[in-house]
């Protein structure tokens, strides 16, 4: 038999495969895309108000040594509601927790306020996801913790629930200093 | 009660499959001739008991026994009557039932219908057969039991996701699995001959029929899926590399592969090693195909089970089964003689190359579509999809298409370079003819690519006729004619595919009823929408009169549709099919003003491309018609019609 | 677990609402009015990945955020921006994920090299079977 060696390939072949479907069987099942603006300045930006009671906010005077949790929102998203209660606990910490409601109307951003809290300083209406294409931001909720000199310095993927508070704690605690 | 019986029957057959492996050891491998006779009605008895639970699943959904976990997960009694019928499979277990009965049942017909092996590989072929069912018995029974209760009982059932109440759900899956799960015919007949050592021309022309047969409805699941993801998805598209697309299209690579190779080990008792690892390669496909689909580890749009431990057991059966067969492969081929080399020129030349081509697109399917769980593993995220696909399988292809004018044309053993050239002019010239006719009319609007894509379509149409000139056309075998068409299948469907990707036109609007939009030569009316209801749904019916050249208007109705179990909008498109092409209509959202989105397509020739689906499938069931009748008239010739000669 | 399945199964059911009472982008659905733009832009989102879909680009995708990028993409094409240029924007905030067209990154390379490493070891094999090449054996 001429070049045996090669009968031994497919073989070869299958084990390699066998190798990359167990390892893909342990990884974590989510697909999560992450933003890869950490570490990067936030994108200035001029957003109109998107409650009647919260005033509009621009990204642009983020630089002001002040630490904010950018909190990415909206009235139809209804794991924002779950989060609700983490966000009212961070802003009795004294958080300074902007929001950026997502293709939403001031009516319901504000029926949305009223039903489950409202932990924001200022709001910002982002009627056409340009802000979360901005931020590389994938979907709502999300949460971002700027420092002081504007730089993104951590992404919250999903809800804030109770068992990450600490985690977002400490990202805030970094940050300032 | 019913449900009881079926997962008794299942354990049953089972049993037997256990039972038939032991048969098959004790016969081949200890000569007891006693457990011969009892071969064949064991085999029967088990594809009869799978049959028959899946019968009564299939019972089961057509009454809505909520108090069956599987049906009230994914029926309802509301559903019309055929998704009751087909959603049986249209979930994980119910489709994993399918796939264990059409392989008891396949292994069935082998009990039944083979006659060309010698009795030990016969019987090996069986052997193993049974060792694979049990891994997929054991599979159905311990981690995805279709018969499950539910207590109590849920007063009504979730519903079929609405993507799936189609006719298309009746037909896609079960030709599909005839196809996928035939395959496990070919690799038992290789683990068979692997094991008696008979890899040979007798072994080839056996095995042919079994592939071809699988071939041709994996052909037809192909086909049918992309045309219903085309009509059902609502943007004209009709393949996405999509990891299950990728995923049923492997198979079929390594299955046409496969019977060419076949075809060569038949005539001239070479490429063994070629024919057994195909055949190996091709049912690992399949079971690689379902193992990506069913376990979660690639994201699609058609994933319908995401459950990694049901990977993991799929995983272990892949070890087991292509691991084991693979390493026999390995040991035991390297003592068969491997034949005579072949001269450049000839037609086991050309096959051979084919055959080449078509495992490097295999091959480059299967890097890109685990690529990126690759680059997962080391923490980077990259999208793999129809840019990379089309750019690689796209040249491959067309190379390919190179080799159907000059292969079918060139004799077996050795031809001369000159003559076969000489042979190739027509459909080269007619080639070219078309490249610069279009290039002309069309200007610089066409692609590369598909401007290559029609001149190769030109050009294969010509050539794959041309074996049948200066012949005898009624005397000419069956299986000519079914290689003539397939050929021309594939001509049929390039040019469709190139038709559709060089001529298309589109328009989105957002119109007012009342309004006409021109497209693509066509002016669509656009009168009216009204609410309509249906069975399960509600929906908003548009009603376009579509007219061309002054002709009388066609109403058309896309659909933007509400359905409620469970609650889920899809678009239904409408589509109108001419002689020269597809118009193809889709409703989309109401703006606040009065105004709805719409999307309209004129689609040249499109159909071209199911047409060319349809037309191979049928070419390898004449092939089959024809391989199988002389096959016929060969044993009754020769006496050997009665079937106590194979257990004689 | 159990309870983010069930409030995003909520929220599937909830997005109908306030998200789609909101108009659409103006170019989400609707053309760019020179087909030279049209086409490029088209070409463009053909290879942009779906962010919350399962697997399609923003082309073949009906949910709200595909259908805002297309927009956004339609204005800068018309604006004048290079398609590439997009790309590489989009690239930047979420990495090669979201072009479908493998860029020129080392990690690519292997994409890239398979086609030749398969046709070339496919051409050794093959020389293998035919008589009178390489004149190895008899």
């Amino acid at each position: 038999m001429k070049r045996p060696w090669l009968l031994w390939i497919p073989l070869a072949a299958f084990l390699v495969f066998l190798t990359i479907g167990s390892l893909g069987l342990h990884r974590d099942q989510q697909q999560i895309v992450r933003s890869r603006m950490i570490g990067k300045p936030i994108p200035g930006m001029d957003m109109p108000a998107a409650s009647s009671s919260n005033p509009a906010f621009s990204t642009k005077a983020f630089a002001d040594g002040k630490v904010h949790l950018v909190n990415i929102f909206a009235s139809w998203c209804v794991p924002c509601a779950a989060e609700a209660p983490q966000l009212a606990q961070l802003q009795q910490r004294g958080v300074l927790i902007d929001g950026i409601a997502v293709r939403d109307a001031r009516p319901d951003v504000d029926d949305f306020l009223a039903k489950f809290g409202n932990p924001y300083a200022r709001i910002g209406l982002d009627a056409r996801s340009v802000m979360q294409f901005y931020l590389g931001s994938s979907g709502v909720p999300e949460s971002y913790v700027v420092d002081g000199k504007g730089v993104i310095r951590y992404q919250h993927w999903g809800p804030i629930m109770p068992q990450d508070m600490d985690d977002i704690l400490e990202q805030l605690r970094e940050a300032a200093s | 009660m019913i449900a009881e019986t079926g997962l008794a029957m299942l354990w049953l057959a089972a049993t037997l499959a256990a039972l038939q492996l032991f048969l098959a050891w004790v016969t081949v491998a200890r000569g007891n001739d006693g457990a011969a006779r009892l071969m064949h009605p064991v085999a029967l008895l088990q594809g009869a008991l799978t049959a028959g639970a899946f019968a009564l699943l299939i019972t089961l959904f057509l009454r809505s026994d909520m108090s069956v976990l599987l049906v009230a997960e994914n029926s309802h009694s509301m559903k019309p009557f055929i998704y009751k019928f087909a959603g049986t499979w249209g979930n994980h277990e119910g489709s994993l039932l399918l796939w264990v009965t059409v392989m008891s049942v396949a292994g069935t017909a082998v009990a039944l219908f083979e006659r060309g092996l010698d009795r030990a590989t016969h019987f090996a072929t069986l052997g193993a057969q049974a060792a694979i069912s049990l891994g997929f018995y054991a599979f159905l029974l311990f981690a995805s039991n279709p018969f499950a209760r539910l207590n109590p009982p849920a007063p009504d059932g979730r519903g079929l996701n609405p993507l799936l109440q189609d006719p298309g759900l009746a037909f896609h899956p079960p030709t599909l699995y005839l196809g996928y799960v035939g395959l496990s015919v070919a690799f038992s007949f290789a683990v068979g001959a692997l094991l008696t050592r008979q890899v040979n021309a007798r072994f080839a022309r056996a095995m042919r029929p079994w592939v071809l047969v699988a071939w041709m409805f994996l052909t037809l699941g192909i086909t049918a899926g992309s045309y219903w993801a085309y009509y059902s998805l609502g943007w004209g598209g009709w393949w996405f590399w999509d990891p299950t697309e990728n995923a049923s299209l492997m198979p079929w690579l390594a299955a046409t592969a496969l019977f060419h190779s076949i075809s060569v080990l038949a005539a001239r008792d070479a490429l063994r090693a070629w024919t057994i690892m195909l055949s190996v390669v091709a049912f690992a496909m399949s079971m690689i195909g379902t193992f990506l689909v069913r376990s979660g580890i690639l994201t699609s749009v058609h994933a319908f089970a995401v459950d990694p431990t049901r990977g993991a057991f799929l995983l272990a059966l892949l070890a087991i089964y292509i691991g084991g067969s693979l390493l026999l492969f390995g040991l035991r081929i390297g003592t068969v003689n491997e034949g005579t080399r072949f001269d450049p020129v000839s037609r086991e030349a050309f096959l051979v190359i084919n055959n080449l081509l078509l495992s490097v697109i295999l091959g480059l399917v299967l890097i890109g579509t685990l690529y990126p769980l690759l680059t997962e593993m080391m923490g980077v995220k990259v999208s793999v999809g129809p840019p990379y696909f089309n750019m690689i399988v796209g040249p491959i292809a067309l190379i390919l298409m190179l080799l159907l004018v000059i292969g079918p044309l060139a004799r077996w053993r050795r031809d001369h370079l000159r003559s076969l050239l000489r042979k190739t002019i027509p459909a080269i010239g007619l080639a070219l003819l078309v490249l610069v006719a279009v290039k002309l009319i069309v200007g610089a609007r066409i692609g590369v690519m598909p401007l290559l894509g029609l001149t190769a379509a030109a050009g294969v149409a010509l050539a794959s006729i041309m074996p049948l000139f200066g012949r005898n056309l009624r005397r000419t075998p069956l299986f000519t004619w079914g290689m003539v068409i397939a050929h021309l299948g594939c001509a049929v469907s390039l040019a469709g595919m190139a038709s559709d990707s060089a001529f298309v036109t589109e328009k989105l609007v957002a119109a007012r009823p009342g309004t006409t939009i021109d497209v693509g030569g066509w002016k669509v009316e656009f009168r009216q929408v009204m609410p309509i209801a249906g069975p399960n749904w509600t929906a908003m019916d548009a009603t376009m009169a579509v007219s061309r050249n002054g002709s009388e208007p066609v109403l058309m109705h896309p659909q933007a549709r509400f359905f409620s179990n469970p609650p889920t909008p899809t678009t239904e498109s409408a589509q109108l099919t001419a002689w020269d092409g597809q118009l193809y209509l889709v409703l989309g959202d109401e703006l606040g003003d009065g105004r709805w989105q719409l999307r309209l397509w004129w689609k040249p020739f499109v159909t071209l491309i199911w047409a060319g689906g349809a037309l191979i499938a049928l070419g390898g069931g004449l092939a089959l018609v024809g391989r199988v009748g002389r096959g016929w008239l060969r044993a009754r010739a020769r006496g050997r019609i009665h079937a106590e000669e194979v257990l004689a | 677990m159990k309870l983010i399945a069930l409030v995003v199964a909520l929220g599937l059911a909830g997005t109908a609402s306030a998200q789609t009472a909101l108009p659409p982008a103006p170019y989400a659905y609707t053309q760019l009015d020179n087909p030279a733009l049209e086409a490029k832009a088209k070409a463009l989102m053909e290879t942009i990945r779906c962010l919350t879909c399962q697997g399609q680009s923003i082309a073949d995708s009906n949910a709200s955020m595909a259908a805002d990028l297309r927009s956004d993409i339609r204005e800068r094409i018309k604006a004048g921006e290079a398609p590439e240029h997009i790309r590489a924007w989009l690239i930047e905030r979420y990495g090669d994920w979201i072009s479908y067209k493998p860029t020129a990154e080392p990690i690519t390379w292997p994409l890239w090299a398979a086609p030749l490493l398969l046709l070339g070891a496919g051409a050794y094999v093959v020389t293998g079977r035919l008589k009178g090449h390489k004149g190895r054996r008899a």
